[in-house]
């Protein structure tokens, strides 16, 4: 094993200095032929024999107490075989990053929709039958004694806010100020594959196929659910059908799952229903969000102020952190920055992708228009003027940022004019059309991560990771910066993920995965590399690795000859060290939009949009595209349809499926016209690639606001821009 | 219980389905044939994830019981090629990473193989100028006759690119 520690800039830049040509390519991912055949076998579909089937049962009250079930009746239905109320069952879902079992009392009821039971039978449609059977006794909490709404509950301040300076005086001394609140509805992840796992019990070792992003994580919350040593679990995630958050902690089937096989001595599949997926997994806050911006003159920030109100469930340590690109995306030295926390008794909130910046983003860049508009200058260029030279709060230097390039490129591409922004000046038929515009901005988040990587003796390579691909490229890319380094077709390297058999890495979440375990697997490559100038007997400079040839000086050797029989395997261990904290390191880009507002409906279009993005190295174009894209489409679905309705009156969703949650369908998104702009980030990764799976999302929802007012002349501060908030103002036709 | 012996034809081969009525077709392709290349995102008919191609037509089989298609013949995505075959659609998927997570993917192709020969057929849809008379599909037809296959991972611009390749090279 190989550790480093990434203490400072790693300005080496192997990745360009290598001969195979691979790296950054668009390559098609290697998973794909088994994805388009239907031969990707996902967490449920695992031919298991003997296999009962679980469903499970979700409290139908707010807050109270489970007394009993009536089980006889249930149990005599056919093939039913057993009602579980396990202490070791979860009743929330465990936050992205846990490490230990979430809340386990599942007769304590906190939320309506929490697990409180498993029935399992011998099939799925029994199992089902008997769920929806099973009566239920409890004690309700008083209603007025249970806040739901987050109005209900006083919101207290989640960690410490930044304050600097004295940002009420410079908003009254400002030459031009914008003081604006705005406000988002909760939103979830909706994966398309519902959560889902299979468990077996040998009894000693507990093995789940489940759906999840962090397995590193995921074992050690299954081990303290269960009570179980770590080393008598496994788990296996080889494909996992999107996850955006979602599956970042373990969800409730898989502890009932696992408790179930336990007990039956059988193996036992649970399957949550898509309403269950909605009411008991995890949500994004709604977020109430004011926003005070204030300049000179010339439209240069000398006051921020973006304060947030968030909630969760009583205990719960996880807070949207709004504010996190606020921190250090503009200037202004007077500022306040704080995120309040009102405690409500609704599903677990958590992170949904990209916490924090998607929803912050949007707001921000709603307000950023706003104050164009008052100081009366192009919005691109409002931006441009307030780049900061150094982070605000921390004086610390940025590491690469291309948030400049990607406002000239995308702007271009777009064919922007910024000179003109009155509002409501353009028609076409029945629809006023506008262009918008915003930043994109996504903290960079860097992991320890392991990975293994054997040169094999006939010159094929195979790397191994506990990494999860959810759709993100990881088989693409780590195969490919494996084929770089060795000097191979990208063909000859196998790339084999999502087990907790092979080494931990951070996980897919927090767009962390490539950088932190590409870099692992950088660095087993490295040692590798070292043991052939060894076997070769020159110096590493000299060392050319490709299509499985080493060639050094004049000595040229094919893998196999060189080997003799003998596969090189080695393990990287990637820390990240004393970088963190030295540099504010981020991700940016830039969004452009052209949307049609209907005159008479109030319907919005969104007619085009281009986003230009700065994400260090990409380490395959085509894959990292695709992650902006679908960012692209999420900041549509966030900015017109999507939102969580809760009942007030006890706090149960409204809309929990496909049908009434709107997320946007083929042709609500456009033909999105994403594109990168070149950067290499010595500071991000010594692969010099930051993450690139959130960033298309944050700011992406503003942009589209904007678009909007620049139709209609209507400023709707509250999200999803519904046809209904739009039509009463709409100007006359 | 009733009698509930039914022979379907799936990807050629026959079936036989004598099992719980209550059965959809969906858990009857997944669980009791083994074809989990189909997929099951809501089953409530609201994502597409579960369409198969039941005598020509696509359909999302989550919404249809396994009793009801005696003598049907039926194609899922595993009837429409292999890793080492790829059909001409599925072939484009993956040049143009018309996908990402893959779980909607079947869905996708089984519905855009059919709605080829829908527009091919004549069928007009929301979007068209004309409802008699030849059909064009442009990008916006493909998207609006693909609206009933929700991509949580919003491949859809690749998912348009793909199928208009495929449409180009098959004319
Ligand atoms: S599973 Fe059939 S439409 Fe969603
Ligand atoms: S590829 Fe993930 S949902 Fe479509």
């Amino acid at each position: 094993m190989t550790t480093r520690s990434m203490d400072a800039p790693d300005t080496r830049n192997l990745l360009d200095h290598t001969a195979q040509g691979v790296i950054g390519k668009p390559l098609d991912r290697p998973d794909g032929p088994a994805k388009v055949t239907g031969r990707a076998t996902y967490a449920a579909e695992h031919d298991i024999p003997n296999c009962a089937e679980g469903v499970l049962v979700l409290a139908s009250i707010s807050k109270g107490e489970v007394l009993g079930f009536d089980e006889e009746e249930v149990l005599a239905l056919p093939g039913v075989i057993a009602v579980i109320s396990d202490e070791r069952m979860i009743a929330r879902s465990a936050q992205g990053g846990a490490n230990e079992a979430p809340v386990q009392k599942v007769r304590n009821v906190e939320y309506f929709g929490q697990p409180i039971a498993l029935v399992v039978a011998e099939t799925g449609p029994q199992a089902q039958h008997a769920a929806e059977r099973l009566k239920v006794r409890y004690r309700v909490e008083d209603r007025d004694n249970v806040a739901i709404n987050p109005d209900e509950a006083k919101a207290e301040p989640h960690k410490e806010p930044t304050i600097q300076g004295d940002i009420d005086h410079a908003m009254k001394e400002a030459a031009h100020a914008v003081d604006l609140t705005y406000t988002t509805q909760g939103q979830v992840s909706a994966a398309m594959e519902m959560h889902a796992s299979i468990a077996e019990w040998d009894g000693h070792t507990l093995t789940a196929h489940s759906s999840l992003q962090m397995l590193n994580y995921n074992i050690n919350e299954l081990a303290d659910a269960l009570d179980l040593e770590p080393e008598r679990v496994r788990l296996i995630s080889r494909y996992v059908g999107g996850g955006f958050g979602s599956k970042l902690g373990i969800a409730a089937e898989l502890v009932a799952a696992s408790v179930a096989a336990i007990e039956l001595g059988r193996p036992v599949r649970v399957v949550m229903t898509r309403r269950q997926v909605f009411e008991c997994v995890i949500r994004r806050s709604e977020t109430e969000q004011r926003l005070r911006l204030g300049t000179d003159a010339d439209g240069r920030l000398t006051a921020f102020g973006h304060e947030a109100r968030v909630s969760n469930l009583p205990g719960e340590k996880f807070a949207e952190p709004v504010t996190q690109a606020s921190k250090f995306l503009y200037a202004g030295h007077n500022r306040k920055l704080a995120i309040n926390l009102a405690r409500i008794h609704r599903v677990t909130a958590g992170s949904v992708r990209a916490p924090g910046e998607a929803v912050g983003m949007q707001a921000l860049e709603a307000a950023m228009d706003e104050l164009a508009n008052a100081v009366g200058i192009d919005p691109v260029e409002l931006r441009l003027r307030n780049i900061p030279e150094r982070h605000p709060t921390m004086d610390i230097p940025y590491s690469s940022r291309k948030l400049a390039e990607c406002l000239h490129v995308a702007a271009e591409r777009f064919g922007w004019d910024g000179s003109d922004r009155r509002p409501a000046q353009r028609r076409e038929g029945d629809w006023w059309i506008g262009t918008g515009m915003a930043s994109a901005a996504r903290v960079h988040n860097l992991a320890n991560a392991q990975a293994r990587v054997t040169l094999q003796a006939d010159g094929t390579a195979i790397v191994a990771s506990d990494m999860t691909d959810i759709g993100t490229g990881t088989y693409t890319v780590l195969r490919q910066i494996a084929a770089e380094m060795l000097g191979l077709d990208p063909e000859n390297v196998l790339v084999r993920l999502g087990d907790t058999d092979f080494p931990p890495g951070p996980g897919s979440g927090g767009s962390h995965g490539a950088a932190s375990t590409g870099s692992a697997v950088q660095l087993a490559c490295e040692t590798i590399r070292d043991r052939l100038v060894e076997r070769l007997g020159c110096k590493p400079d000299e060392l050319t690795l490709k299509d499985g040839f080493a060639t050094c000086g004049n000595r040229r050797a094919a893998y196999p000859d060189l080997l003799q029989g003998a596969d090189i395997e080695e393990i990287g261990k990637f820390e990240v060290g004393k970088i963190k904290g030295q540099y504010s390191t981020a991700m940016y880009g830039a969004f452009f939009t052209e949307v049609a507002v209907n005159a008479w409906s109030g319907e919005t279009r969104v007619r085009r949009m281009t986003g230009a993005f700065g994400i260090g190295r990409a380490l395959n174009e085509k894959t990292a595209l695709s992650q902006c894209i679908g960012g692209m489409a999420w900041g549509i679905g966030q900015a017109l349809t999507e939102q969580l309705m809760f009942d007030r009156r006890d706090g149960h969703i409204v809309n929990p499926d496909l049908a009434e949650y709107h997320v946007p369908v083929n042709l609500d998104v456009p033909d999105l016209d994403a594109v990168l702009v070149e950067e290499r980030d010595p500071a991000a990764s010594p692969l010099q690639a930051k993450g690139v799976g959130e960033l298309g999302i944050c700011g992406a929802g503003g942009a589209i606001c904007n678009a909007i007012y620049h139709a209609t002349g209507v400023r709707v501060r509250d999200f999803p821009i519904t046809p209904d908030k739009l039509i009463a103002q709409l100007p006359d036709v | 219980m009733p009698q509930t012996n039914r022979s379907l034809t799936i990807n050629g081969d026959t079936y036989e389905f004598s099992g719980d009525p209550r059965t959809s077709l969906l858990d009857f392709l997944r669980r009791d044939c083994g074809l989990t290349g189909t997929k099951k995102g809501c089953d409530h008919g609201q994502c597409g994830s579960c369409t198969v191609i039941v005598n020509g037509q696509r359909i999302n089989s989550c919404l249809s019981l396994a009793v009801m298609h005696d003598g049907d013949a039926i194609t899922t995505i595993e009837g429409l090629g292999t890793p080492d075959d790829l059909s001409p659609l599925q072939a484009a998927f993956v040049k143009h990473d018309a996908y990402q997570c893959g779980y909607c993917t079947p869905g996708q192709i089984c519905s855009a193989q059919a709605m080829l020969e829908e527009a091919k057929a004549g069928w007009p849809s929301f979007v068209s100028d004309d409802l008699d008379g030849e059909v064009k599909l442009t990008r916006e037809e493909i998207s609006e006759r693909m609206s009933g296959n929700i991509c949580r991972c919003a491949a859809y611009s690749n998912i348009v690119e793909a199928i208009l390749e495929t449409m180009e090279a098959g004319e």
